[in-house]
């Protein structure tokens, strides 16, 4: 028996922590209970050292000492608190209204609105809620077909896991040992191309289907002017003019300050030109000045400050201003002050939003110190091993090992949520990514976007469950389910053209901004071996130590601040 | 089984008021965690022992409030195969789990974090970082939260057995967060939404 164990205790463990984990008890503890157990077992047959789980404690004081980790209760609090300040239904309102007219309008709308909402609140369930609370009735009511209707609610709802600033890729970031920053910079275009895909399904049934996806009738534009004019024009010339004056600003301001790089002067002048459109706005309804229309004045005012925390949050961490944890506090900050201008921020609210994120940090890092705990033991048994060399051994080299991850990660989602696959599963396959010579960054926007189609599948799908709870009683659940699955499909045919286009992810170019910056100023002496080495992430994070993942944010935070 | 019953009425009390108190450790780090970046970039200048405090707010959080989280029982589970079970039988499975996972598990980790901390208080010990902070109070957060969980985990066996017993009403443990309905009524409220949909 004890022979047995010496021999197979990897994989002994690994069966026995599935089993703890069906047995339905909080995996957190069920996890550190599975290490704690096979570690005294471990000591007892003489495979561990009985310092072993001394190494603990200290091991928690470094999950505490951990700045990224903060970023999670930072965006899920910003995120609370947005999804109680009427933002989702302005946006929802005033969006439809634009695109109402087309064909498959609104829920071009709730794609658009979709992605927006995944920048600022991410929070899938509140999304959901707002979008079918809104806009499936004003869709059921003009004859959209109701899967379509829901499918198209459900999938954009879900856009919250892949955009950033995602709490998924924070922790995958935190997992694999690489930058939040750059796990984000690395989600964005992935991120973008599934919204684009979700609106060419749409396109797509609205040229074979027209009449399952009709355009709003002329009743039902409310945003028009008295004599019936669209007010598009004006909307047109308004975004003309914020895009010149940010241009202009660029052109005779920016300009003449040389040491300025180009991303950021880009996004200083982008903000002037948002700025000066939404003070026109302003001005224009103040003053019932009637220089803009109806639809461009309250689209300005409802899309420039989503637009302006993004650029707060996102924006800042982009350029190097703020890391990902301090973009989260700002961006907490603004989702609070966005709720005071809106009239909506009350005691009531900061309490409920503050005790439900610190339930959801409590319970995220629980599971994060019950798995570290059982890998501190599952490592001490060299599971790792036994993991590399069952994943190694697979057919067809690294496109075998991908197929099998993502095959397993998708079967996996049906039961388990992004937490515990993130926790438990990517810890041990990251390593082994690593060694296969995989981009981890690459890779865990691979998963992330795997991982988003857990919130999806029928029936057990998080958005499916909260969109069924607002649906009207018209809507059968059947529906629901069918209408999802093509959104299921596109993101599996997302996975596989990562997989075949793996530059869809776009790891090397922002390596290259990081290298030159970092190689002028920090390690001069490596300039030599940036012509013979191909540019790639491994050079950034082999030069720090891993787990500082913020380093090289706050290099080139200095590179800044130094500049005259 | 009445003063068990008494105790386990006054731990959950206590861990509830410690863990709605301690939310509100997390507007402080918010507007400390701005406040840090919009000084560095205004000011150009950083201390770090701020930057410190961040995460000490951080470490009291999600060490302290766990068994509040507990006593709410949100820590998440997976119940695809337990959810079909009885109430009966999923409260002799919580017996088990916290009588052989989370009490063993806890009281092991405190009994690891006691010397660990006390060495800390004991070397006086001050951070590494110029200018920061003394490490002892972020140190001694590890053995009081795994303290309070333990406690909390006793208070929750007592309720399962007083519930197989039935002396005790299952809405003492089961899960007292927002439901869907909850949320969507919360969210149509501050919307007025009526209004709204009428577009």
């Amino acid at each position: 028996m004890a022979e047995f164990l010496v021999a197979n205790m990897a994989p002994v463990m690994f069966a026995t922590l599935v089993v703890f984990l069906l047995s339905g008890f909080p995996v957190a503890f069920s996890l550190a209970a599975n290490g704690l157990l096979f570690g005294l077992i471990g000591i007892e047959v003489g495979l561990l050292k009985p310092e072993l789980l001394q190494a603990l404690p200290n091991r928690l004081f470094g999950i505490m000492a951990n700045d990224t980790l903060l970023a999670i209760p930072f965006f899920t609090f910003m995120g609370l608190v947005l999804e109680r300040s009427g933002m989702a239904e302005d946006l929802l309102d005033t969006i439809g209204q634009l695109f109402g007219p087309l064909r498959g309008g609104v829920a071009y709308a709730v794609i658009f609105v979709g992605a927006l909402l995944a920048a600022t609140t991410g929070v899938v369930a509140a999304s959901v809620i707002s979008m079918g609370l809104i806009s499936l009735p004003v869709m059921l009511r003009y004859g959209y077909d109701r899967k379509i209707a829901s499918g198209v609610i459900a999938a954009s709802g879900t856009l919250a896991q892949i955009i950033p600033p995602s709490l998924v890729l924070i922790v995958m970031a935190d997992q694999l040992g690489r930058s939040v920053g750059d796990m984000y910079q690395a989600a964005i275009i992935p991120g973008l191309l599934l919204t684009v895909m979700y609106a060419a399904y749409v396109m797509f049934l609205s040229i074979t289907r027209p009449e399952a996806l009709p355009a709003l009738p002329p009743e039902a534009r409310n945003l028009r002017e008295s004599n019936g004019d669209s007010g598009l024009t004006s909307l047109a010339l308004v975004l003309a003019g914020g895009a010149l004056a940010g241009w202009s600003f660029n052109a005779f301001y920016l300009s003449g300050i040389a040491t300025l790089a180009s991303d950021v002067a880009m996004v200083y002048s982008g903000a002037v030109g948002v700025i000066s459109v939404y003070l026109l706005a302003i001005l224009n309804r103040k003053k019932q000045l009637g220089l803009l229309s109806r639809m461009a004045e309250k689209v300005v005012l409802v899309l420039v400050p989503p637009l302006a925390l993004i650029f707060l949050v996102l924006g800042t961490i982009f350029v190097g201003i703020a890391t990902p944890t301090e973009g989260g506090g700002m961006g907490a900050l603004g989702a609070m002050i966005l709720a005071l201008m809106n009239r909506r921020l009350s005691l009531d609210l900061l309490r409920q939003a503050m005790n439900s994120t610190t339930r959801l940090s409590c319970f995220v890092l629980f599971i994060l110190i019950g798995s570290s705990v059982f890998s501190l033991v599952f490592r001490g048994v060299n599971g790792d091993l036994w993991v590399e060399h069952l994943l190694t051994s697979l057919p067809g080299g690294n496109a075998g090992f991908l197929i099998v991850v993502n095959l397993l990660f998708f079967g996996l989602a049906f039961f388990l949520d992004f937490f515990e696959l993130a926790f438990i599963l990517v810890p041990l396959v990251g390593p082994v990514a690593d060694k296969m010579g995989i981009d981890l960054i690459w890779f865990g926007v691979l998963l992330s976007v795997n991982m988003q189609t857990s919130f999806m599948h029928p029936p057990f799908g998080f958005a499916l469950f909260y969109l069924r709870s607002v649906a009207p009683k018209e809507v059968k659940t059947s529906e629901i389910y069918w209408g999802a699955v093509p959104f299921v499909g596109i993101q599996v045919i997302m996975v596989a053209l990562i997989i075949a286009f793996p530059s869809l992810i776009s790891v090397a170019n922002k390596t290259d901004m990081h290298e030159q910056i970092e190689l002028n100023i920090t390690m001069p002496d490596a300039v030599m071996n940036t012509d013979t080495e191909s540019p790639n992430l491994e050079f950034t994070s082999g030069t720090e130590p891993a787990q500082d993942q913020t380093s090289g944010l706050k290099v080139e935070m200095a590179v800044q601040t130094t500049k005259p | 089984m009445s003063f068990f019953l008494t105790l386990s009425k006054s731990i959950d009390n206590l861990n509830e008021r410690i863990g709605l108190g301690i939310s509100w450790a997390l507007l402080l780090a918010v507007l400390v965690c701005s406040g840090n970046a919009l000084v560095r970039y205004v000011f150009n200048t950083s201390s770090n022992a701020w930057l410190e405090i961040q995460w000490y707010l951080f470490g009291a959080i999600f060490l302290l409030a766990s068994s509040y989280t507990l006593r709410r029982n949100e820590h998440v589970r997976i119940d695809v195969i337990v959810g079909h079970f009885s109430k009966r039988t999923q409260a002799w499975i919580d017996v088990f789990g916290f009588l052989f996972f989370l009490l063993p598990a806890t009281l092991l980790i405190l009994y690891f974090a006691i010397p660990f901390a006390s060495e800390s208080v004991r070397n006086q010990e001050v951070s590494s970082n110029a200018g920061g902070l003394i490490v002892w109070p972020a140190k001694i957060l590890i053995p009081l939260g795994f303290l309070l969980l333990s406690l909390q985990g006793i208070s929750e066996l007592i309720k399962r057995i007083g519930f197989l017993m039935n002396l005790v009403d299952a809405s003492a443990f089961e899960k007292q967060a927002l439901t869907p309905a909850d949320e969507i009524a919360a969210i149509k409220e501050a919307n007025k939404i009526t209004t709204l949909s009428e577009a």
